[in-house]
């Protein structure tokens, strides 16, 4: 009785676990159809070959990654120090608007961007492009530097630091020599998460880009609007085989 | 001392204030301002936005959205129980099964959505599959309606739900569950009586970190319910493009944060095992 439960709970569990992963495997399968419509009728690199050479997805993509990389690089280092100097320190009002930033639905996050940026540009004579979406980015990838650089820091003995200062160190060269390469690895996996949310934003970056600055998801969701080609499912299994790898190595760091 | 701490704070600062509080502040100021002939506002203070706001016809939105956020968070406890309390059980493979439950949530919101689309469309997998086997003569609407809005939200948020679900789960005393048996509680009174009643915090933490972001939901239901399952955050996002009416846009925004705050406040109070 009681292993007949345990075996109808671990039923139920492969049930849920399909359901999770279910979808996205049979997107990636049918990025491999020789077929336009829903029907298997072979494989084939067809839908590959075709986004590749698509000039829109590749103009498009890689204004994702200039945006991805370069939001990353900033909100990385502005997020690190951010982590770093309210380890001991407290700062409660700019703490809890880097919470408050990460429960904003991301609708209401881009509408008050944009309204913002038209304001300042009354003032400024530039448009809506990439430094829009970049600035938007790394407002909203802070947040998630701060708290996995700050869940590293928690395990960092103090005492390190305190002992580097004895010994001459000053402030400076106490993060920088000392506690830095220590917290490394938890700044790696910030890095790449941050990068991800970045790649893969479509509702706020929608708002504020401006016509030179479609991003991959704008495009996807284009295409997706349209209706069926199995060129975004070829995409979709790039950016998901892409982004798990990254997420993967970023769980990887986290826990070591 | 920490002189060096104080200016390290200062970048974040200053891209919290500018990039986010700020612009924030702006739609306040908007909401109260008067829309333009040809979109924008105009310097003309007025509630109108906030008094539109309580039009029956926004009602029934706000309605349909509470509606879908918590039929949403009900099925993610219905289905993500039973799957926190078989993680919780495995022993060595937990850290692979948790992984396996994260891991879709990291990859691509878009695509994941994209993937309900593809399989729920008339010509999507599902209705061909249906019809090659000469079950249906015509494809089944099983896109654009609530149900698949509800369907991807479910996919979406499940991850929130099992994460607190199974760290609630992992610190329950399996000692409880067998003084439970010893004194003669049969399994369905243990769980309805000892587990879920232990388990309430993760319960709580998990619903409220599904119906959060269901209630802000705006790319779910463009996609899945294709404009005939409007939410708040459509009805927001169209404010700002094809109504061009910013000042209630910026109204029903700054409506749907106060409603999202009000729930998170009301939640932290009574998290006392910090499950946030």
């Amino acid at each position: 009785m009681k292993g007949g439960r345990r075996a109808g709970l671990a039923l139920y569990a492969v049930f849920a676990l399909l359901f999770l992963h279910l979808p996205l495997l049979i997107l990636a399968l049918f990025s491999f159809n020789a077929s336009r419509f829903t029907v298997w009728q072979g494989f084939s690199l067809h839908w590959y070959q075709e986004a590749f050479h698509d000039a829109e997805l590749a103009e498009s993509t890689w204004n994702s990654l200039i945006i991805a990389a370069v939001a990353t690089v900033l909100s990385t280092v502005i997020g690190t120090l951010c982590a770093y100097g309210l380890w001991k320190r407290r700062a409660p009002v700019l703490s809890n608007s880097l919470y408050l930033s990460l429960v904003t639905p991301e609708i209401v996050t881009g509408i008050s961007l944009l309204a913002f940026y038209q304001w300042v540009f009354r003032f400024l004579h530039v448009q809506l492009g990439m430094h829009t979406v970049i600035l938007a980015h790394i407002s909203f990838s802070i947040a998630y530097v701060v708290i996995v650089v700050m869940a590293r820091l928690r395990t960092v003995d103090a005492k390190l630091e305190e002992a580097a200062l004895d010994l001459g160190a000053n402030e400076w060269q106490a993060f920088r020599f000392v506690t830095l390469p220590v917290i490394w690895p938890g700044v790696i996996a910030a890095a790449l998460l941050a990068f991800t949310v970045s790649f893969d934003d479509y509702v706020i970056t929608s708002l504020v880009a401006g016509v030179d600055s479609e991003t991959l998801p704008m495009a996807i969701y284009a295409l997706a609007r349209r209706g069926v080609s199995p060129m975004v499912n070829a995409i979709s299994a790039v950016i998901v085989f892409g982004l798990g790898v990254l997420i993967l190595v970023s769980e990887r760091l986290r826990s070591a | 001392m920490n002189r060096l701490r104080a200016w390290f704070l200062a970048p974040s600062w200053i891209v919290t204030v500018s990039l986010f509080l700020v612009p924030l502040a702006i739609i306040l100021f908007y909401s109260f301002l008067t829309r333009g002939n040809y979109g924008g506002v105009v310097l003309d203070w007025s509630s109108d936005s906030y008094r539109r706001l309580a039009d029956p016809l926004y009602g029934m939105i706000l309605l349909r959205t509470f509606w879908i956020a918590g039929v949403s968070s009900l099925l993610c406890m219905l289905l993500g129980f039973p799957l926190a309390l078989f993680i919780s059980r495995s022993g060595a493979r937990k850290n692979l099964y948790l992984s396996l439950v994260i891991l879709p949530f990291w990859t691509s919101f878009l695509v994941r959505t994209y993937a309900w689309m593809f399989l729920l469309r008339d010509t999507g997998l599902i209705n061909t599959a249906l019809q090659s086997m000469g079950l249906i003569h015509s494809p089944l609407p099983l896109l654009y309606n609530d149900g698949a809005v509800i369907l991807g939200l479910v996919y979406s948020y499940l991850p929130f739900m099992v994460l607190p679900l199974y760290a609630t789960l992992e610190r329950l005393d399996p000692n409880l569950l067998e003084a439970a048996a010893d004194l003669g509680a049969k399994p369905g009174a243990t769980l309805m009586r000892v587990i879920l009643p232990l388990c309430a915090p993760g319960i709580r933490a998990g619903t409220v970190l599904v119906f959060i972001p269901c209630l802000g939901a705006y790319l779910t239901p463009d996609l899945l319910g294709g404009g005939k399952s409007v939410m708040a955050g459509n009805l927001i996002q169209n404010q700002f493009t094809n109504a061009r009416d910013w000042p209630f846009g910026s109204a029903a925004a700054l409506a749907l944060m106060a409603i999202v705050m009000l729930l998170l406040l009301a939640f932290v109070r009574s998290d006392q095992e910090g499950l946030l």
